[in-house]
């Protein structure tokens, strides 16, 4: 029983929590505290409207395809260039500096000049979702790699590994955790980019739902827009969460024996 | 040097980047089938030099001979067991005391079927399939000490293989290991800062002299150890004798 109740309660109070935001959100709506500002069952019905009139899938197949693409090839080219950094000493000299400036500096600012760059097509915003996304999913790669337990390497050596065995069998599986990370916050950090790049290169996708509705002060629609995209975003990180903490448990992590 | 001695250890000199000393002209031999202790204060260099042997860190200036060959590196007769057990976190029981004989290439039936017996040996038969976050220290050395025998080398090299370790559970690993070992004629490399350690365990104990290390004492206790029981050799006057002795020369280390 006391058990029961315990895997019950955190539920319960997250329940507790989404309800008690949208019913300030309900008041603060009718209030008003703006007129720009629909209460939360406005906006809900607007939500429900735009996916039956096809309107919201349809922005969402245009906003998903530079997201997914820049995913996939940040996945591919970050994870390999951060692995490349963490085993070689001239990769790491050559473009540590690099990575740690792009990871610090506001890339958004970067996301207009690529209008200039590569027109108002898939390429820009395919771009501005790598630009955001690629330097945690490769510093997370370097980390992961560096951070390998000097005593497995040593272990690794004294039974006879190659090199080759080291990195297969030793060094790769020990950054597996961390790796998968960065790819949950390169995620994070690429649905930023879309978003940006569809409010300020092109209105296309669920940018152009947000701007078209603001512009003609269809309000629950706009705010319907924004809330699709935050929960979608959050729903996709969390499952990437969740997915991760399955495959890579913190006790077999080894990040216990890190000194 | 004795005669038959499997390690020779000749004139090894060890001086880290950023010029820290820790070894100086340390030779000694180290006799085929006996267990010999490095012992000394922290900071002597017994694991420098036992790394050195091992192949894993290379010597400043001297020569490691083993089984007449030069050492230039890690080599198959030699086997390491690690102070943090060094086990791969992700992997299971088996799969850890099968990993040396993974590494050199030996089929998953072969390999498995080796390791289950060594796994037996050390007691841990039911925690095959466990992982080692599941099991306590002395269980998990235990998975390190399999993994050695695995690979079948003559020179077994331990670091500091109890120092994590309680007290309980290290007196029973200390006795389960001289009756391992007695059976398999191997030749142990022990480091350890514990002198009633050494002086129950060895044939032959070096002392160690605090940086940079030079060989202090070569004292090899002359305790009778058979069949008789472990208990009473913490009662034997030798015993005593031999921790005594090394007390009165470690002493002024301190």
């Amino acid at each position: 029983m006391e058990q029961k109740s315990r895997i019950i309660s955190p539920v319960v109070w997250q329940l507790l929590s989404f309800a008690l935001f949208f019913g300030l959100w309900e008041i603060a709506g009718r209030w008003p505290i703006s007129f720009a500002f629909p209460p939360f069952s406005k906006t809900l019905m607007a939500l429900l409207h735009m996916i039956a009139d096809g309107s919201l899938p349809k922005a969402y197949f245009s906003t998903l395809q530079p997201l997914v693409i820049g995913i996939v090839l940040c996945s591919i080219a970050g994870i390999g260039f951060g692995i490349g950094m963490g085993l070689s000493r001239t990769i790491e000299w050559f473009s540590l500096p690099i990575f740690i400036i792009l990871q610090a500096a506001p890339m958004a600012a970067i996301i207009p000049l690529l209008t200039y760059m590569y027109g108002i097509g898939l390429t820009s915003k395919v771009l501005a979702v790598i630009i955001l996304a690629a330097p945690v999913i490769v510093m997370n790669s370097y980390k992961g790699i560096r951070n390998t337990n000097p005593s497995l390497i040593q272990m690794c050596r004294a039974f006879l590994g190659t090199k080759r065995q080291e990195v297969i069998k030793i060094i790769l599986p020990h950054a597996a955790a961390l790796i998968f990370a960065g790819l949950r916050l390169g995620l994070a950090m690429g649905f930023i980019g879309i978003v940006i790049a569809e409010l300020l290169i092109t209105p296309t996708g669920i940018g152009d739902l947000i701007t078209y509705h603001s512009s003609v002060a269809d309000y629950p629609e706009m705010f319907a827009a924004i809330a699709s995209i935050i929960v979608l975003a959050a729903l996709a990180i969390h499952a990437l969460e969740r997915l991760e903490r399955r495959l890579f448990p913190a006790e077999i992590r080894g990040l216990e024996d890190v000194p | 040097m004795s005669p038959d001695g499997i390690v020779e250890v000749k004139k090894i000199g060890k001086i880290y980047d950023g010029g820290v000393e820790a070894l100086r002209d340390v030779s000694l031999g180290l006799p085929r089938g006996r267990l010999s202790t490095l012992l000394g204060p922290s900071g002597c260099g017994k694991t420098t030099l036992l790394k050195i042997i091992a192949g894993l860190i290379p010597a400043s200036s001297g020569e490691v001979w083993v089984k007449g060959k030069k050492v230039d590196g890690p080599g198959p007769e030699r086997a390491f067991v690690f102070q943090d057990f060094a086990l791969l976190p992700w992997a299971n029981v088996l799969r850890n005391v099968a990993f040396g004989l993974e590494l050199r290439g030996a089929t998953k039936e072969h390999r498995f079927e080796i390791a289950r017996k060594h796994i037996a040996e050390v007691g841990l038969s039911s925690f095959e399939s466990s992982y080692p976050h599941q099991l306590s220290g002395g269980m998990r050395q235990r998975v390190g000490l399999a993994r050695a025998l695995a690979v079948d080398a003559d020179i077994i090299l331990m670091d500091e293989p109890f120092s994590s370790v309680d007290e309980q559970t290290r007196r029973k690993f200390q006795e389960e290991l001289l009756e391992l070992l007695r059976h398999k004629q191997k030749t142990v490399i022990f480091v350890t800062h514990s002198i009633e350690e050494a002086a129950y365990l060895s044939d032959q104990i070096v002392l160690l002299s605090p940086r940079p290390g030079t060989v202090s004492k070569i004292i090899r206790p002359n305790i009778e150890r058979g069949v008789r029981d472990p208990d009473e050799i913490r009662r034997d006057k030798n015993y005593l004798d031999v921790v005594e002795e090394i007390w009165q020369i470690l002493k002024r280390y301190v």
